[in-house]
């Protein structure tokens, strides 16, 4: 194994074509995103064992802001099919479709935490609540990075800068929108299933 | 740089980097840094200690020879044939420093390291000492369960810094003989003790250098140290880890007495409720 | 990005530059500034161990503030060591070994124009203008900076009556350590996609040189591992400002009242603060060792002993320093069965690094020295690989570390690590690429001062600190006396000061040499060093984008006094001199 991975390493670069950087650098940032999370599920791990650890029904908001998660996901899928198959027009709508449904997101997510501040449970209630606080706080954090990759990329699409075989910067703005929603979808397996 | 100019500081290159390692390894043989051991495993750790002198000793006098050689033979501005190496033979070097490590390094873990850990952290023997030890900022308050063998309960909510600083519960019955000391802690020669560890604060560290032992102390938990203490004498408790304004000055002392002296001494100590 | 104009305003070409020589150049010299912060501090602390009782009441009249009546207080000691700590492990030289020099010398070895992502690089610049600032606020808040030591162990650094400093200058200092997270993030992302992604023509992996593959498993050990710091502040800060009980449990009383927390535990911050507080020291130190292979090689006239065992040794060291972050808790109260293999991971990562050390001190065999400052500073590098990495092994043995934890030993080791081999890194580099940087040469004459006058002393101070923890001196204490067993060697705590005082007052030679040369008359050719690596195939000072054409690489980066290379060397871009394709 070493003898094949040593010959990737000699390997010289055959030409001049530089590819686009943005695979590594995504794959960077999921990575350390990605460690962000888990060093997380590792507090929640150890914390858990503790007695007064005790669960709290979330409110029934954070389910529905989850499907709306989901499908905002479907929405950018739509995006990148449209500019693979080349309907360009398309793409601007689904992505404003994705924008939309991704603040719509946040903003249940603050109505969630409104939701459960009026049945006094804020941070200094308990472990369960104050995991729940600062999760999904940290985790809208990243969910306004990615609303920011896609408004990027809705302008560059309304600008026609992609095409069906040149459209790298949507895919990865897409895969980390993706990335993200996993996120979610994994941290409430975590907090409420677990 | 001119050639002569560059072999005399090659030569103080060479005085330089011998001295280092000479300064390292006669510093650590020619006097004995360690303060006067005096519990069982402390022998064990000291033991450690002399191993690791004596292998990372070797190490570094050959590593420097080997430098200091080169620097030597190299460094004077002289033309010399160039080295002809594959990447084959290089890699047949390496086997030098990996199985030298290797075999210095985790055997002084497992083979003389183990043992020692295995008497600190292993089960404490039958009739062991238990001494109850709770560190607060800056103090060690040390207390003895008395004739009953039983330590009184104690609460968070009635330390009384003065009154009663180990916050025991007065209507426990169990707590009335209850032995409580501030910043001594008297143990017998030859015996096993184990110190309970508690703090109620920050944390702190309970280290004893002739004991060679040092136990963070962590709120929320019990901590153990586990030790024999070997020779009479009286000994000092430092804290070990950062804990506040006063860290610096929060020591107490240990007095290791002869089995029968400690004996007398116990039976002369009255409980907080008699 | 290559079509891109060269900036012509000084905005844009000096402050809010994209040029990654510029970023280089910025962080190098911020890095400087804070040096000047960090060893001041450094000279107070090391005061007050040598002489605990005095009045200083120069000092006094000076900084009132921080030398009240002329004494310094006991947590005002403790803010010192604490912002020591910080300033230096991530303002100073990971600022001036990793961001300065991995701008600065990444595109211009691997063949690109710049970095792979030039508005992020500024971006992570500017981030760390506002945590450098943060820092050195925190000292004018009220109950002053930080006290909890640089590890921030939470009680002592979560409750704000616990000790003065953990009130509004310990919220300070998270929130500067998280822009600094940020910012070395940003950096990281930067070095990794550009060396992956970025270079040259026939520059494959194997044909770059080690201070690059150094800064690779640098950055990505600072992706993977900076994160649980991030997530450990972010809970520190939640406990101290949001009620929460992350790391507090319950029972704890602070001026007589029962604080209301419940079920933290103060060893998960622990974990996950040491979690990426080990692999940093190697983010840290490998770099340095990358320098030192460049500069062996370039003044040794030889190819790099054992290429291909040091880039397998370095990956090993990383996937390694991942996995043993416990040692640092052997007396924390952690499952002992746990730190058995800690302690047996631990010392398993010197094996790869006794790799390294051999491989450095076999570039040696057979070369043409050349005695230049960069070169002196490399060889004390490996001198002090040498006396440091073993004294690792006694920390790293549980069993000694029970002893010597806490103590002058840990000090002593660590400054030997990562203050002598990073710093002296930092200096070779400079003293290197200095004419690659500002065309023109650093004086040779000065640095050799600089070196005899930094080297002697701090060696002699640094060892001496494993002694006095061999005797039980622990770290931290404002007294190092007040126990009796310390006393007979406090006399050794002089010494040391002392000596460390010249070494420190030696820095200025360098400051001198590094600002005063920028003004020199002569200067430096495009290859000064008759260096083989791609920064010397460019004019010097590097032009705007680096090179006219991208260069194409044929050969390996070492290539001294090789068979078929007329001048003694061929740099990677030469030609064959009729020959084969050499590997």
């Amino acid at each position: 194994m070493t003898g094949t991975l040593s010959d990737t390493l000699d390997r010289g670069r055959a030409t001049d074509r530089q590819p686009g950087p943005y695979p590594i650098g995504l794959v960077g940032i999921l990575v350390t995103v990605g460690m962000l999370f888990a060093a997380f599920t590792a507090a929640i791990a150890v914390r858990r064992g503790a007695t007064d650890w005790v669960s709290i029904a979330l409110p029934w908001i954070v389910w529905i802001n989850t499907l709306i998660l989901v499908l905002s996901s479907g929405t950018v899928v739509g995006a990148v099919r449209a500019v693979r198959l080349g309907r360009m027009a398309a793409a601007p709508w689904w992505l404003a479709a994705a924008l939309a449904l991704g603040t719509t997101f946040l903003v249940g997510q603050v109505v969630a935490w409104m939701n459960l501040t009026a049945q006094e449970v804020v941070l200094a209630t308990g472990p369960y609540a104050a995991f729940f606080y600062l999760l999904s706080a940290v985790h809208g954090a990243h969910v306004v990075g990615g609303l920011a990759a896609l408004a990027w990329t809705r302008r560059r699409a309304v600008r026609g800068a992609y095409g069906p075989e040149r459209h790298g910067g949507l895919r990865h703005a897409a895969i980390y929108w993706h990335f993200v929603g996993g996120v979610w979808v994994y941290l409430l397996v975590l907090l409420s299933v677990l | 740089m001119s050639g002569q100019r560059q072999t005399v500081e090659i030569v103080a290159l060479i005085v330089l980097f011998l001295g280092i390692t000479t300064f390292t390894v006669v510093g650590y043989s020619a006097h004995d840094w360690l303060p006067p051991v005096a519990s069982e495993h402390g022998v064990g750790v000291d033991g450690v200690i002399r191993y690791l002198v004596l292998t990372t000793g070797t190490i570094l006098v050959i590593g420097t020879l080997a430098f200091v050689a080169f620097l030597w033979r190299y460094g004077r501005g002289r033309p010399t044939e160039a080295p002809q190496t594959s990447a084959r033979s290089e890699r047949w070097w390496t086997l030098v420093p990996v199985i030298g490590m290797a075999l210095i390094a985790e055997a002084g873990v497992l083979l003389k390291g183990l043992p020692v850990w295995e008497q600190v952290y292993g089960d404490p023997p039958e009739g062991a000492l238990v001494v109850d030890v709770m560190a607060q900022q800056f103090e060690w308050i040390v207390r003895y369960p008395g004739l009953d063998g039983t330590f009184g309960r104690t609460a968070p909510e009635l330390i009384e810094r003065v009154g009663n600083p180990a916050g025991l519960d007065a209507s426990d019955p169990a707590s009335v003989d209850d032995i409580v000391l501030r910043n001594q802690l008297h143990l017998a020669a030859g015996r096993p003790t184990v110190v309970r560890l508690q703090s109620r604060d920050v944390l702190h560290s309970f280290s004893v250098a002739a004991f060679r032992i040092k136990q963070d102390v962590v709120p929320g938990v019990v901590m153990r140290a586990q030790f024999v203490p070997t020779t009479p004498g009286r000994y000092e408790i430092a804290c070990a880890e950062v804990c506040g304004m006063g860290h610096y000055e929060m020591g107490a002392s240990v007095i290791v007495h002869p089995p029968a002296e400690y004996e007398v001494w116990l039976s002369d100590q009255t409980g907080v409720g008699q | 990005m290559s079509t891109a104009h060269e900036p012509t305003s000084f905005w844009s070409k000096y402050v809010f530059s994209t040029d990654h020589k510029t970023i280089g150049k910025q962080y190098l010299i911020t890095a400087f500034a804070m040096a000047l912060f960090g060893v001041t501090w450094s000279i107070f602390i090391r005061l007050q161990l040598a002489w605990p009782a005095a009045e200083w009441p120069l000092l006094g009249k000076i900084l009132p503030n921080l030398y009240e009546g002329g004494f310094l207080a006991p947590e005002k000691y403790l803010s010192l060591v604490t912002m020591h700590g910080t300033i230096m492990i991530f303002f100073v030289v990971s600022f001036g070994l990793v961001s300065g020099f991995g701008n600065f010398i990444i595109p211009l070895q691997v063949g690109a124009r710049d970095m792979a992502y030039p508005f992020l690089n500024m971006l992570s610049y500017w981030t760390i203008v506002p945590a450098c600032l943060l820092m050195l606020f925190s000292f004018f808040v009220p109950d002053g900076a930080a006290v909890g030591g640089w590890t921030a162990y939470p009680p002592l650094s979560a409750l704000q009556d616990a000790i003065p400093g953990s009130g509004m200058g310990q919220t300070l200092w998270l929130l500067a350590m998280a822009l600094f997270i940020a910012s070395f993030t940003m950096g990281s992302l930067n070095y990794v996609t550009t060396i992956l992604n970025c270079r040259t023509r026939g520059m494959s992996m194997f044909r770059l040189p080690l201070t690059v593959w150094t800064l690779l498993i640098s950055a990505i050990l600072g992706i993977l591992a900076f994160p649980a710091l991030t997530a450990a502040a972010i809970m520190l800060l939640l406990d101290r400002h949001g009620g929460t009980s992350f790391f507090l449990p319950s029972g704890l009383v602070m001026s007589g009242q029962v604080l209301p927390y419940e079920g933290g535990t103060p060893l998960l911050f622990q974990h996950l603060f040491w979690f990426l507080g080990h692999p940093e020291v190697y983010v840290l130190v490998l770099p340095a060792v990358g320098i030192a292979f460049d500069v062996v090689a370039t003044f040794g006239r030889r190819p790099v002993f054992g290429y291909r065992t040091s880039v397998w040794s370095l990956v090993v060291i990383a996937v390694l320093s991942m996995i043993v972050w416990g040692h640092h808790m052997f007396t924390s109260g952690m499952n002992p069965y746990l730190g058995e293999y800690f302690s047996i991971a631990t010392v398993a990562i010197t094996i790869p690094f006794a790799v390294l050390g051999m491989n450095l001190i076999a570039s040696l065999w057979r070369a043409e020295i050349r005695l230049t400052t960069a070169m002196r500073f490399a060889l004390g590098i490996v001198a002090a690989i040498g006396v440091g990495g073993l004294g690792g092994l006694w920390l790293g043995t549980a069993s000694s570390d029970m002893y010597l934890h806490d103590s002058y030993f840990v000090v002593g080791h660590f400054h030997l690590m990562i203050g002598i081999v990073t710093g002296f890194g930092i200096f070779a580099g400079c003293y290197y690429w200095y004419p690659k940087m500002f065309g023109r040469h650093m004086s040779e004459r000065l640095g050799t001062w600089h070196f005899w006058l930094t080297v002697a002393p701090v060696f002699v101070a640094l060892i001496s600190m494993h002694y006095l923890g061999l005797a039980g001196h622990l770290r931290r204490l404002y007294d190092p006396a007040v126990y009796d067993y310390a006393q007979p060697t406090q006399w050794m705590n002089v010494g040391i000061s002392i000596a460390l005082f010249i070494a420190a007052g030696a820095q200025v030679l360098f400051l001198v040499n590094f600002f005063g040369s920028l003004f020199r008359k002569e200067r430096a050719a495009a290859n000064p060093w008759e260096g083989a690596t791609l920064e010397w195939t460019t004019p010097s000072p590097a032009p705007h984008l680096n090179w006219d054409t991208p260069p194409e690489v044929r050969r390996g980066p070492y290539e001294y006094r090789v068979p078929g290379a007329e001048d003694g060397y061929r740099t990677q871009i030469a030609p064959d001199a009729g020959t084969a394709q050499a590997t």
